[in-house]
Protein backbone atom coordinates (compact mmCIF):
# COMPACT_ATOMS: atom_id res chain seq x y z
CA UNK A 1 0.00 0.00 0.00
CA UNK A 2 0.89 3.78 -0.39
CA UNK A 3 2.12 5.85 2.42
CA UNK A 4 0.66 9.17 2.86
CA UNK A 5 4.18 10.35 1.48
CA UNK A 6 3.51 8.52 -1.88
CA UNK A 7 0.04 10.45 -2.54
CA UNK A 8 0.57 12.97 -4.99
CA UNK A 9 -1.65 15.86 -3.49
CA UNK A 10 -5.09 16.40 -5.24
CA UNK A 11 -6.91 19.41 -5.67
CA UNK A 12 -4.42 21.97 -5.37
CA UNK A 13 -4.44 25.08 -7.65
CA UNK A 14 -1.10 26.70 -7.68
CA UNK A 15 -1.90 29.29 -10.73
CA UNK A 16 -3.55 32.56 -8.66
CA UNK A 17 -5.96 34.40 -10.40
CA UNK A 18 -6.43 31.91 -13.17
CA UNK A 19 -10.43 32.44 -12.89
CA UNK A 20 -9.28 35.13 -15.15
CA UNK A 21 -9.04 32.63 -18.35
CA UNK A 22 -12.88 32.20 -17.85
CA UNK A 23 -14.59 35.67 -19.77
CA UNK A 24 -18.05 35.92 -17.78
CA UNK A 25 -19.13 38.46 -20.33
CA UNK A 26 -21.04 35.77 -22.36
CA UNK A 27 -23.52 35.40 -19.61
CA UNK A 28 -24.73 39.39 -20.14
CA UNK A 29 -28.52 38.61 -21.29
CA UNK A 30 -30.48 41.38 -21.78
CA UNK A 31 -28.17 44.65 -20.51
CA UNK A 32 -25.08 46.26 -20.81
CA UNK A 33 -23.89 49.38 -19.01
CA UNK A 34 -22.73 52.21 -20.93
CA UNK A 35 -20.26 54.88 -19.47
CA UNK A 36 -21.27 58.82 -20.58
CA UNK A 37 -17.95 60.06 -19.54
CA UNK A 38 -18.90 64.00 -19.41
CA UNK A 39 -21.07 62.78 -16.53
CA UNK A 40 -18.49 61.22 -14.26
CA UNK A 41 -17.41 63.02 -11.28
CA UNK A 42 -14.92 59.77 -11.12
CA UNK A 43 -16.05 58.79 -7.20
CA UNK A 44 -15.02 54.87 -7.80
CA UNK A 45 -18.03 53.92 -6.41
CA UNK A 46 -19.18 51.87 -9.69
CA UNK A 47 -14.88 49.92 -9.53
CA UNK A 48 -15.85 49.23 -5.57
CA UNK A 49 -19.29 47.61 -6.18
CA UNK A 50 -18.76 45.66 -8.91
CA UNK A 51 -19.02 42.15 -8.06
CA UNK A 52 -16.46 41.36 -11.29
CA UNK A 53 -14.17 44.08 -11.44
CA UNK A 54 -15.40 44.83 -14.48
CA UNK A 55 -14.83 48.86 -14.18
CA UNK A 56 -11.36 49.35 -15.00
CA UNK A 57 -9.51 52.56 -12.89
CA UNK A 58 -5.85 53.75 -14.02
CA UNK A 59 -4.07 56.58 -11.95
CA UNK A 60 -6.88 56.46 -9.51
CA UNK A 61 -9.05 58.04 -12.72
CA UNK A 62 -12.08 55.43 -14.59
CA UNK A 63 -11.82 54.12 -17.54
CA UNK A 64 -14.23 52.05 -19.56
CA UNK A 65 -15.59 48.88 -19.39
CA UNK A 66 -14.55 45.36 -19.36
CA UNK A 67 -17.03 43.58 -20.84
CA UNK A 68 -15.00 40.11 -20.71
CA UNK A 69 -16.39 39.94 -17.55
CA UNK A 70 -19.33 41.91 -17.14
CA UNK A 71 -22.46 40.14 -16.41
CA UNK A 72 -24.83 43.22 -16.74
CA UNK A 73 -25.98 43.05 -13.28
CA UNK A 74 -26.70 46.91 -13.55
CA UNK A 75 -25.28 47.64 -9.57
CA UNK A 76 -23.00 50.27 -11.03
CA UNK A 77 -25.73 52.01 -12.62
CA UNK A 78 -28.02 51.78 -9.86
CA UNK A 79 -25.65 53.36 -7.42
CA UNK A 80 -24.05 55.70 -10.01
CA UNK A 81 -24.58 59.38 -8.34
CA UNK A 82 -23.87 61.18 -11.85
CA UNK A 83 -23.77 64.86 -12.08
CA UNK A 84 -26.24 66.80 -11.01
CA UNK A 85 -29.07 64.12 -11.41
CA UNK A 86 -27.86 62.98 -14.48
CA UNK A 87 -26.20 59.39 -14.54
CA UNK A 88 -22.86 58.48 -15.51
CA UNK A 89 -24.05 54.76 -16.28
CA UNK A 90 -26.82 53.69 -18.06
CA UNK A 91 -27.95 50.69 -18.72
CA UNK A 92 -28.79 49.41 -22.62
CA UNK A 93 -30.19 46.55 -24.48
CA UNK A 94 -27.69 43.92 -24.73
CA UNK A 95 -26.33 43.66 -28.80
CA UNK A 96 -25.05 40.10 -29.65
CA UNK B 1 2.82 53.72 6.48
CA UNK B 2 -0.86 51.91 6.34
CA UNK B 3 -2.87 52.63 2.67
CA UNK B 4 -5.88 55.23 3.33
CA UNK B 5 -9.14 53.89 3.09
CA UNK B 6 -9.95 56.29 0.50
CA UNK B 7 -11.19 54.80 -3.22
CA UNK B 8 -8.57 57.05 -5.11
CA UNK B 9 -5.57 54.83 -3.54
CA UNK B 10 -7.06 51.88 -3.25
CA UNK B 11 -7.61 51.61 -6.88
CA UNK B 12 -4.01 51.59 -6.83
CA UNK B 13 -3.83 48.45 -5.41
CA UNK B 14 -4.07 44.66 -6.41
CA UNK B 15 -7.70 43.25 -6.11
CA UNK B 16 -7.00 39.84 -4.78
CA UNK B 17 -10.09 38.40 -5.77
CA UNK B 18 -10.17 38.54 -9.64
CA UNK B 19 -12.94 38.32 -12.08
CA UNK B 20 -14.16 34.94 -14.01
CA UNK B 21 -15.76 33.37 -10.72
CA UNK B 22 -18.55 31.98 -11.07
CA UNK B 23 -20.81 33.85 -8.51
CA UNK B 24 -24.39 35.20 -10.21
CA UNK B 25 -24.83 38.62 -11.54
CA UNK B 26 -25.35 40.92 -9.04
CA UNK B 27 -24.00 39.03 -6.03
CA UNK B 28 -23.10 40.94 -3.39
CA UNK B 29 -20.74 38.11 -1.68
CA UNK B 30 -17.49 39.50 -4.10
CA UNK B 31 -18.01 42.50 -3.59
CA UNK B 32 -17.58 41.70 0.14
CA UNK B 33 -14.86 39.72 -0.03
CA UNK B 34 -12.98 42.58 -2.75
CA UNK B 35 -13.73 45.51 0.56
CA UNK B 36 -12.25 43.02 2.96
CA UNK B 37 -9.13 41.93 0.88
CA UNK B 38 -8.98 45.81 0.13
CA UNK B 39 -8.86 46.98 3.88
CA UNK B 40 -6.07 44.14 4.64
CA UNK B 41 -3.90 45.38 1.28
CA UNK B 42 -0.86 46.32 3.62
CA UNK B 43 -0.54 42.67 4.46
CA UNK B 44 -0.39 39.11 3.05
CA UNK B 45 -3.50 37.20 4.00
CA UNK B 46 -4.27 33.38 3.95
CA UNK B 47 -7.99 32.75 3.67
CA UNK B 48 -10.23 29.72 3.89
CA UNK B 49 -13.79 29.12 2.82
CA UNK B 50 -16.15 26.56 4.40
CA UNK B 51 -18.39 24.79 1.58
CA UNK B 52 -21.06 27.71 -0.05
CA UNK B 53 -21.40 29.91 -2.88
CA UNK B 54 -18.44 31.17 -2.60
CA UNK B 55 -16.44 28.28 -2.33
CA UNK B 56 -18.31 26.30 -5.39
CA UNK B 57 -17.88 29.66 -7.48
CA UNK B 58 -14.47 30.82 -6.61
CA UNK B 59 -12.83 27.62 -7.34
CA UNK B 60 -14.21 25.19 -10.06
CA UNK B 61 -11.52 22.99 -11.97
CA UNK B 62 -8.42 23.86 -11.87
CA UNK B 63 -9.49 28.04 -12.37
CA UNK B 64 -9.35 29.75 -8.98
CA UNK B 65 -10.25 33.50 -8.77
CA UNK B 66 -8.26 34.16 -5.50
CA UNK B 67 -4.33 35.24 -5.91
CA UNK B 68 -3.80 34.79 -1.95
CA UNK B 69 -3.16 31.24 -0.47
CA UNK B 70 -6.72 29.72 0.26
CA UNK B 71 -7.55 26.55 1.67
CA UNK B 72 -11.65 24.76 1.28
CA UNK B 73 -11.75 21.45 3.52
CA UNK B 74 -15.33 21.18 4.45
CA UNK B 75 -18.62 22.96 5.36
CA UNK B 76 -18.57 22.16 8.92
CA UNK B 77 -15.01 23.04 9.60
CA UNK B 78 -13.32 26.54 8.24
CA UNK B 79 -12.47 28.13 11.39
CA UNK B 80 -10.89 24.23 12.53
CA UNK B 81 -8.72 23.97 9.33
CA UNK B 82 -7.46 27.79 9.62
CA UNK B 83 -6.62 27.73 13.08
CA UNK B 84 -4.58 24.17 11.97
CA UNK B 85 -2.80 26.40 8.98
CA UNK B 86 -2.36 29.62 11.90
CA UNK B 87 -0.72 26.79 14.44
CA UNK B 88 1.35 25.93 11.55
CA UNK B 89 2.77 29.83 10.80
CA UNK B 90 3.15 30.26 14.51
CA UNK B 91 5.66 27.18 14.78
CA UNK B 92 7.39 28.07 11.72
CA UNK B 93 7.97 31.60 12.53
CA UNK B 94 9.54 30.08 15.90
CA UNK B 95 11.38 28.24 14.07
CA UNK B 96 12.84 31.30 12.31
CA UNK B 97 11.70 29.35 8.93
CA UNK B 98 9.05 32.99 8.27
CA UNK B 99 9.65 36.08 8.49
CA UNK B 100 6.18 37.67 7.52
CA UNK B 101 3.41 39.19 9.51
CA UNK B 102 0.92 37.04 7.69
CA UNK B 103 -3.03 37.77 8.64
CA UNK B 104 -5.72 35.14 8.16
CA UNK B 105 -9.51 35.00 7.33
CA UNK B 106 -11.64 33.13 7.38
CA UNK B 107 -14.27 33.95 4.71
CA UNK B 108 -17.88 32.07 4.91
CA UNK B 109 -21.28 31.82 4.30
CA UNK B 110 -24.32 31.99 7.19
CA UNK B 111 -24.84 27.88 6.80
CA UNK B 112 -21.25 27.23 7.31
CA UNK B 113 -21.11 29.67 10.47
CA UNK B 114 -24.99 30.07 11.90
CA UNK B 115 -25.20 26.47 11.50
CA UNK B 116 -22.87 23.61 10.26
CA UNK B 117 -19.58 25.09 11.14
CA UNK B 118 -20.89 26.53 14.41
CA UNK B 119 -19.33 24.20 16.30
CA UNK B 120 -15.65 24.67 14.78
CA UNK B 121 -15.75 28.81 15.17
CA UNK B 122 -16.87 28.26 18.23
CA UNK B 123 -13.85 26.49 18.85
CA UNK B 124 -11.14 28.51 17.04
CA UNK B 125 -12.74 31.96 18.89
CA UNK B 126 -12.45 29.87 22.47
CA UNK B 127 -8.99 28.70 22.09
CA UNK B 128 -7.81 32.49 20.74
CA UNK B 129 -6.49 31.75 17.71
CA UNK B 130 -5.10 34.65 15.72
CA UNK B 131 -7.35 35.32 13.22
CA UNK B 132 -10.69 36.80 11.82
CA UNK B 133 -13.31 34.81 10.76
CA UNK B 134 -15.91 36.46 8.61
CA UNK B 135 -19.54 35.21 7.61
CA UNK B 136 -21.06 36.70 5.02
CA UNK B 137 -24.76 36.29 5.50
CA UNK B 138 -27.29 35.90 2.85
CA UNK B 139 -29.87 34.42 4.96
CA UNK B 140 -30.23 30.89 3.53
CA UNK B 141 -27.99 28.13 1.97
CA UNK B 142 -28.12 29.73 -1.27
CA UNK B 143 -25.72 27.28 -3.09
CA UNK B 144 -28.00 24.38 -2.80
CA UNK B 145 -30.81 26.11 -3.74
CA UNK B 146 -32.29 28.57 -0.83
CA UNK B 147 -33.00 26.27 1.82
CA UNK B 148 -33.42 27.84 5.39
CA UNK B 149 -30.31 28.38 7.39
CA UNK B 150 -30.38 29.57 11.32
CA UNK B 151 -29.71 33.16 9.35
CA UNK B 152 -33.16 33.37 7.58
CA UNK B 153 -35.50 35.71 8.65
CA UNK B 154 -38.88 35.32 9.99
CA UNK B 155 -41.48 35.14 7.59
CA UNK B 156 -38.82 34.50 4.45
CA UNK B 157 -40.38 32.39 1.77
CA UNK B 158 -37.38 29.31 1.02
CA UNK B 159 -37.85 26.26 -0.52
CA UNK B 160 -37.86 24.69 2.68
CA UNK B 161 -40.27 26.53 4.55
CA UNK B 162 -42.36 27.52 1.94
CA UNK B 163 -44.68 30.45 2.34
CA UNK B 164 -48.66 29.05 1.92
CA UNK B 165 -51.55 28.10 3.72
CA UNK B 166 -50.04 25.61 6.02
CA UNK B 167 -46.98 28.43 7.40
CA UNK B 168 -46.37 31.73 6.13
CA UNK B 169 -42.24 31.53 5.38
CA UNK B 170 -40.05 30.56 7.93
CA UNK B 171 -42.17 30.51 11.43
CA UNK B 172 -38.77 30.77 13.60
CA UNK B 173 -36.74 33.76 14.53
CA UNK B 174 -33.07 34.31 13.21
CA UNK B 175 -30.28 33.63 15.43
CA UNK B 176 -28.76 36.96 16.29
CA UNK B 177 -24.94 35.40 15.89
CA UNK B 178 -23.34 38.41 16.22
CA UNK B 179 -24.32 39.23 19.34
CA UNK B 180 -23.35 34.98 20.00
CA UNK B 181 -20.17 36.11 19.41
CA UNK B 182 -19.63 38.79 21.56
CA UNK B 183 -20.38 36.89 24.42
CA UNK B 184 -17.64 34.47 23.65
CA UNK B 185 -15.72 37.87 25.27
CA UNK B 186 -13.54 38.00 22.09
CA UNK B 187 -11.56 41.11 21.54
CA UNK B 188 -13.03 42.38 18.55
CA UNK B 189 -17.03 41.66 17.60
CA UNK B 190 -18.53 43.63 14.44
CA UNK B 191 -21.57 43.87 12.12
CA UNK B 192 -20.97 45.37 8.85
CA UNK B 193 -22.90 45.86 5.62
CA UNK B 194 -21.07 46.96 2.06
CA UNK B 195 -23.64 49.99 1.33
CA UNK B 196 -21.23 51.14 4.33
CA UNK B 197 -18.11 50.57 3.10
CA UNK B 198 -15.58 52.71 4.87
CA UNK B 199 -17.12 51.98 7.94
CA UNK B 200 -17.05 47.79 6.78
CA UNK B 201 -13.09 48.17 6.07
CA UNK B 202 -12.40 50.48 9.11
CA UNK B 203 -14.40 47.53 10.64
CA UNK B 204 -11.85 44.93 9.14
CA UNK B 205 -8.58 46.66 9.39
CA UNK B 206 -9.39 47.79 12.77
CA UNK B 207 -9.92 43.51 13.35
CA UNK B 208 -6.98 41.95 11.52
CA UNK B 209 -5.17 44.69 13.63
CA UNK B 210 -5.94 43.61 17.08
CA UNK B 211 -4.18 39.97 18.40
CA UNK B 212 -6.41 37.20 19.17
CA UNK B 213 -9.84 35.88 17.31
CA UNK B 214 -12.11 37.89 15.69
CA UNK B 215 -15.36 38.20 14.28
CA UNK B 216 -17.18 40.24 11.78
CA UNK B 217 -20.93 39.52 10.85
CA UNK B 218 -21.23 41.20 7.11
CA UNK B 219 -25.13 41.73 5.12
CA UNK B 220 -24.59 40.44 1.59
CA UNK B 221 -27.80 40.11 -0.17
CA UNK B 222 -28.38 37.66 -2.75
CA UNK B 223 -31.01 38.43 -5.34
CA UNK B 224 -31.65 34.75 -6.51
CA UNK B 225 -32.81 33.82 -3.30
CA UNK B 226 -34.40 36.92 -2.20
CA UNK B 227 -36.63 37.15 -5.29
CA UNK B 228 -35.44 40.45 -6.38
CA UNK B 229 -33.28 42.69 -8.75
CA UNK B 230 -30.06 41.65 -9.87
CA UNK B 231 -29.24 45.65 -9.02
CA UNK B 232 -30.16 45.73 -5.88
CA UNK B 233 -27.60 44.49 -3.66
CA UNK B 234 -25.83 47.59 -2.27
CA UNK B 235 -29.39 49.21 -2.24
CA UNK B 236 -30.90 46.35 -0.03
CA UNK B 237 -28.35 46.52 2.11
CA UNK B 238 -28.42 50.27 2.81
CA UNK B 239 -32.18 49.71 3.43
CA UNK B 240 -31.17 46.89 6.16
CA UNK B 241 -29.20 49.42 7.56
CA UNK B 242 -31.39 52.16 7.80
CA UNK B 243 -34.63 49.88 9.03
CA UNK B 244 -32.01 49.06 11.62
CA UNK B 245 -32.60 45.49 10.51
CA UNK B 246 -29.24 45.17 10.27
CA UNK B 247 -27.96 47.43 12.83
CA UNK B 248 -23.86 48.72 12.40
CA UNK B 249 -22.06 48.21 15.46
CA UNK B 250 -19.19 47.22 17.05
CA UNK B 251 -18.00 44.96 20.25
CA UNK B 252 -13.95 45.91 21.12
CA UNK B 253 -13.40 43.92 24.52
CA UNK B 254 -16.80 44.47 26.28
CA UNK B 255 -17.44 47.93 25.18
CA UNK B 256 -20.72 48.39 22.40
CA UNK B 257 -20.71 51.26 19.94
CA UNK B 258 -23.34 51.46 17.28
CA UNK B 259 -21.38 52.99 14.54
CA UNK B 260 -23.94 53.90 12.45
CA UNK B 261 -27.12 55.72 13.54
CA UNK B 262 -29.44 56.13 10.74
CA UNK B 263 -31.23 59.84 11.14
CA UNK B 264 -34.39 58.74 10.48
CA UNK B 265 -35.34 54.62 11.42
CA UNK B 266 -36.96 54.06 8.46
CA UNK B 267 -40.33 51.60 8.67
CA UNK B 268 -39.33 47.86 7.82
CA UNK B 269 -41.93 47.44 5.12
CA UNK B 270 -39.73 49.64 2.43
CA UNK B 271 -36.90 46.89 3.22
CA UNK B 272 -39.68 43.68 3.03
CA UNK B 273 -41.44 45.17 -0.06
CA UNK B 274 -38.40 45.05 -2.63
CA UNK B 275 -38.07 41.37 -1.83
CA UNK B 276 -40.28 38.69 -3.55
CA UNK B 277 -39.53 36.41 -0.46
CA UNK B 278 -41.79 38.58 1.61
CA UNK B 279 -44.46 39.01 -0.95
CA UNK B 280 -46.95 36.68 1.35
CA UNK B 281 -46.57 39.18 3.51
CA UNK B 282 -48.69 41.53 1.80
CA UNK B 283 -51.68 39.48 0.89
CA UNK B 284 -54.78 41.15 3.39
CA UNK B 285 -55.23 39.22 6.45
CA UNK B 286 -51.24 39.32 7.38
CA UNK B 287 -50.47 43.17 8.27
CA UNK B 288 -49.97 41.71 11.83
CA UNK B 289 -47.04 39.81 10.37
CA UNK B 290 -45.39 42.75 9.48
CA UNK B 291 -46.09 44.29 12.15
CA UNK B 292 -44.56 41.69 14.48
CA UNK B 293 -41.73 41.36 12.47
CA UNK B 294 -40.94 45.05 13.11
CA UNK B 295 -41.55 44.83 16.77
CA UNK B 296 -38.83 42.14 16.76
CA UNK B 297 -37.03 45.15 14.84
CA UNK B 298 -37.66 48.29 17.21
CA UNK B 299 -36.64 45.73 20.34
CA UNK B 300 -33.67 45.09 19.54
CA UNK B 301 -32.48 48.19 17.98
CA UNK B 302 -33.89 49.25 21.82
CA UNK B 303 -31.66 47.29 23.59
CA UNK B 304 -28.62 47.48 21.71
CA UNK B 305 -28.30 51.47 21.88
CA UNK B 306 -29.06 50.73 26.09
CA UNK B 307 -26.13 48.20 25.91
CA UNK B 308 -24.21 50.71 24.56
CA UNK B 309 -25.11 53.33 26.78
CA UNK B 310 -24.30 50.90 29.44
CA UNK B 311 -20.76 50.07 28.30
CA UNK B 312 -19.45 53.34 26.10
CA UNK B 313 -16.82 54.75 28.49
CA UNK B 314 -18.38 58.39 30.19
CA UNK B 315 -14.94 60.08 28.45
CA UNK B 316 -15.97 58.93 24.88
CA UNK B 317 -19.52 61.09 25.55
CA UNK B 318 -22.38 58.26 25.32
CA UNK B 319 -23.36 60.10 22.02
Amino acid sequence: MMGWKEIPPGMVILEPGSALKVKTGSWRAAYRPRWIEENCIQCLLCWLYCPDNSVKVKDGKREDFDFDYCKGCGICALECPGKKGNKAIVMEEEVK
Amino acid sequence: MATPLNLKELSKKEIRFTAGHRLCAGCAAPTVVKMILLAACDYPVIAASSTGCLEVSSCISTFTAWKIPWIHNAFENAAATLSGVQTMYKALKKQGKIDKDIKFIAICGDGGTYDIGFQSLSGAMERGHDMLYVCYDNGAYMNTGIQRSGATPTYADTTTCPAGAVIPGKPQQRKDLTRIMAVHGLPYVAQASPSHWPDLMKKVRKAIETPGPKFINIFTPCNRGWRSRTDDAIMLSRLAVETCFWPLYEVENGVTRVTVKPKEKKPIIDFLKAQGRFKHLFEPGREKMIEQIQDIIDKNWERLLKEEEMTLPKEEGNK
